[in-house]
């Protein structure tokens, strides 16, 4: 309620704020950037793990899974699907082991093979849905499959906005430099977990 | 030096556009001062504090008689539904991340939180939550399938407030989520220099490990009330025996969760009792390590115990037992924390004023709710009570009388350093008598009523059950009545309280070592801990102390303070002061 009154001795404080709202020269804070990224990623992996607990009671607890009468599974899109997948983290990781070395174009074109890829994935991920023999309510393997596939591509989707986002900031902005490219290792990382997910949930419906 | 010249002489630019309070309108824009946050946190909890504390009238009301009479037995469904989901969702644990927005970053020397514009974005997701929820009331279809949602029933009432509920828990999980990963980042990287993890106050240990426990369990009920959205809305079958679905996975999807939450909502007030406790002791607190390490303890317990909400459930045997040890020893460090505070009582000078009066009260109640909850961990007790009144008794002592006394001596305490002013002692006193009057009087006949086998969650009961169901609904009335004397005294105090000075309880820690209320960046310059976390204003750690201005009686002589024996300078009561 009341206003925050100033202590003349504090106007050196508010001197230095001043001038950084003004001067948009920020004080160099520690970098906590990265770690939050991480400790958010261990909430979205706890995500996952619920699914993944939830698909495992259902299996556990039905007589036949996938239940009687689900047309199999066809293995070969999935499959090479995930050797996309698996292939485009390293394309993501020369990104950044590009703009480490000051390298922005080289960082830009592996940027833009990630994004790539990853659209086919999520074409590729269209495709099998519309070529599947059953639908979202057919029983419970069905449900559960478009669900953490699903669950899984919008992910994916995120994902690939994020490697657009800083490719746009590289290319439009200007951005990222050796010294500066959280961005872009915040992308990989990102990239990194979305495939790691994809590997256990690929591992889980389609393997097991 | 005025504001309005000061803003000239520096230039600053537009006051909107800068984090921390200047005007009272503030209190209600995007801010990202941590300060602000936390304010604005626990006035809007205590808000929808109020709207839940309605609803649980109206909820009394109707159960005065034994017969249906006040409200349909429909709208009695959706009374007890929003009133859980309101108190539990939308005060307790938001509660708890408001005391740590305010608390953290004075606590451990910082100047904000770690990602300042990510919590303000946390604190405004949970306004529009919680209109969502309480909107369900106006469109004719409110949630009516109680707190936990199972289906198959919340999949066979009221699809629209079903769904509204789903989105309003998903919305206020993410941001109890996005909180905590801005408390987990602030408290492991921004501690100053000179405090590792074993000198970090006791509050900011209960909110390191209730974050811990945030993180890892709340995405868990997402995934769950993802699920439940499909077959609410898409027509799947996760959770519908008729199409082969398992209403038990939801169960354990939801309690992995909902049994955490329950420390969730007491951790932080634990942690705030620690430090009430010592100041109006006038004695350093006892067993620092033990209360420190037996949140951790109990944050890891408390994610392996869930199932003890199912032995009904139709669960194996052998998970029931697996289930029952481990929750019994969940008593062991809560226990320790107990006798912690009791020792730390023990020979100090106890200043009776009104938050220490809530710490006591805490103590109290807390250990009734938690008897009883030992009682509920062994099975067959649990199998006789089960869905009875002895639960509601229970979870109401944990929650009313833990959480809320908690919440209640953590704002008498706190108040002078967010606001600037006392709360006044005297009606102060009567909010607690009131309180823990009304407090016994609802929730202590319940655990009778639950033994004789009255069902929770039912409008009519059976009429031999009368005469302790009204003495549960005066009290009840009592408890409404409790709430205006805080309201009254809370915005008086704030507007015309007598000024609180820095640091009026003559506490050690480092957020009494700054101006009351602290300025935009807390400290002049970062402050040092050369000793322990309760040691400033002690005169061997006087390098920690920031002020320049050190208290008299603080830096009087070493250990002037804060021992065993109380020193005869030191004041019994803050009305002394003067």
């Amino acid at each position: 309620m009341q206003s925050q009154t100033i202590d003349p001795a504090k106007t050196e404080l508010n001197h230095h704020h001043a001038a950084e709202a003004v001067d948009g020269h920020h004080e160099e804070h520690p970098d906590h950037r990265l770690f939050g990224l991480i400790v958010f990623l261990i909430a979205e992996g706890m995500i996952f793990m619920g699914l993944f607990g939830a698909y495992l009671a259902f299996r556990a607890t039905l007589p036949a899974w996938p239940p009687e009468g689900t047309p199999e599974l066809e293995l070969l899109l999935p499959g090479v699907n995930t050797v996309n997948l698996i292939a485009s983290s390293f394309v993501m990781h020369n990104a950044d082991t590009a703009i480490k070395k000051n390298d922005t174009q080289g960082a830009r074109i592996w940027l833009a093979i990630t994004a790539a890829m990853g659209a086919i994935f999520l074409v590729g991920q269209v495709y099998e849905y519309t070529h599947l023999e059953f639908g979202l309510t057919t029983n419970l393997f069905a449900s559960a499959f478009y669900v953490l596939t699903g669950f899984h591509g919008l992910h994916v989707t995120l994902g690939v906005l994020a490697i657009v986002a800083v490719l746009w900031r590289s290319r439009v902005k200007g951005h990222y430099s050796s010294e500066k490219h959280f961005g872009i290792e915040a992308a990989e990382i990102y990239w990194h977990f979305v495939d790691v997910i994809w590997i256990i949930l690929f591992g889980l419906i389609y393997l097991l | 030096m005025t504001q309005a010249q000061l803003q000239e002489t520096a230039n600053i630019p537009a006051l909107s556009e800068e984090p921390g309070i200047r005007k009272w309108q503030d209190y209600f824009t995007f801010n990202t001062d941590h300060k602000v946050i936390g304010i604005q946190y626990l006035v809007t909890t205590f808000i929808f504090y109020c709207i839940g504390g309605v609803l649980a009238d109206l909820v009394r009301t109707e159960l005065r008689t034994p017969e249906v009479d006040f409200v349909t037995p429909e709208v009695y469904n959706s009374l007890f539904t929003l009133h859980a989901t309101i108190m539990i969702f939308l005060w307790i644990v938001p509660a708890g991340a408001g005391f740590a927005n305010f608390l953290i970053p004075l606590m451990i020397g910082a100047k904000d939180m770690a990602f300042p514009r990510l919590n303000a974005v946390a604190f405004w997701m949970i306004p529009p939550s919680g209109l969502l929820l309480i909107a369900s009331l106006v469109v004719g279809d409110a949630p009516d399938a109680g707190w936990t949602s199972y289906p198959p029933l919340s999949l066979v009432t009221g699809q629209v407030g079903e769904g509204i509920w789903i989105m309003s828990v998903l919305l206020l999980g993410t941001s109890s989520i996005l909180g905590a990963i801005n408390f987990l980042v602030t408290l492991l990287r921004m501690r100053i220099p000179g405090m590792g993890f074993n000198q970090m106050p006791l509050f900011c240990w209960a909110m390191f490990a209730t974050s811990a426990l945030t993180l890892v369990s709340t995405p868990v009920l997402a995934a769950g009330l993802i699920l439940l959205a499909f077959d609410l809305l898409a027509g799947t079958t996760f959770f519908n025996p008729t199409g082969g679905g398992d209403p038990v996975v939801y169960q354990h999807m939801f309690w992995f969760y909902s049994h955490p939450a329950v420390y969730i909502m007491i951790l932080p007030f634990f942690g705030a009792i620690s430090e009430v406790i010592p100041v109006h002791s006038r004695k350093p607190v006892f067993g620092y390590k033990a209360i420190a390490y037996s949140s951790l303890a109990i944050s890891f317990l408390g994610l392996i115990v869930w199932a003890h909400h199912m032995f009904t459930s139709g669960i194996p045997g052998w998970l029931r037992m697996f289930f029952m040890i481990t929750t019994m020893i969940i008593a062991v460090p809560t226990g320790i924390k107990i006798f912690s505070w009791l020792a730390t009582m023990w020979g100090g000078k106890i200043r009776l004023n009104s938050a220490m009066l809530f710490a006591m009260g805490f103590v109290g109640t807390f250990v009734i709710g938690g008897i009883s909850g030992v009682m509920l961990a062994a099975v067959p007790f649990d199998i006789h009570v089960h869905d009875t009144y002895f639960v509601v008794a229970h979870l109401h002592y944990v929650l009313f009388g833990g959480s809320v006394l908690g919440i209640y001596a953590a704002i008498y305490h706190w108040f002078p350093k967010m606001t600037g002013r006392m709360l006044n002692e005297f009606w102060g006193k009567v909010h607690f008598g009131l309180t823990i009057v009304g407090l016994n009087m609802t929730f202590l006949p319940m655990h009778k009523l639950g033994m004789m086998g009255m069902n929770r969650r039912v409008a009519q009961y059976d009429p031999k059950f009368t005469f302790l169901n009204e003495i549960c609904t005066i009290g009840a009335y009592i408890l409404a009545v409790s709430t205006f004397p805080f309201i009254f005294n809370a915005i008086w105090s704030w507007l015309y309280g007598e000024k609180a000075g820095n640091n009026p309880w003559r506490a050690l820690t480092l957020e009494w070592m700054t101006t009351s209320p602290p300025a935009i960046e807390n400290f002049d310059k970062t402050p040092v801990l050369a000793t322990g976390p309760y040691d400033y204003g002690l005169e061997k750690a006087k390098e920690g102390v920031p002020l320049s201005d050190p208290d008299p009686v603080l830096s009087a002589g070493p250990n002037s303070v804060l021992r065993a024996e109380p020193d005869p300078a030191v004041a019994a009561n803050p009305e002394d002061r003067k």
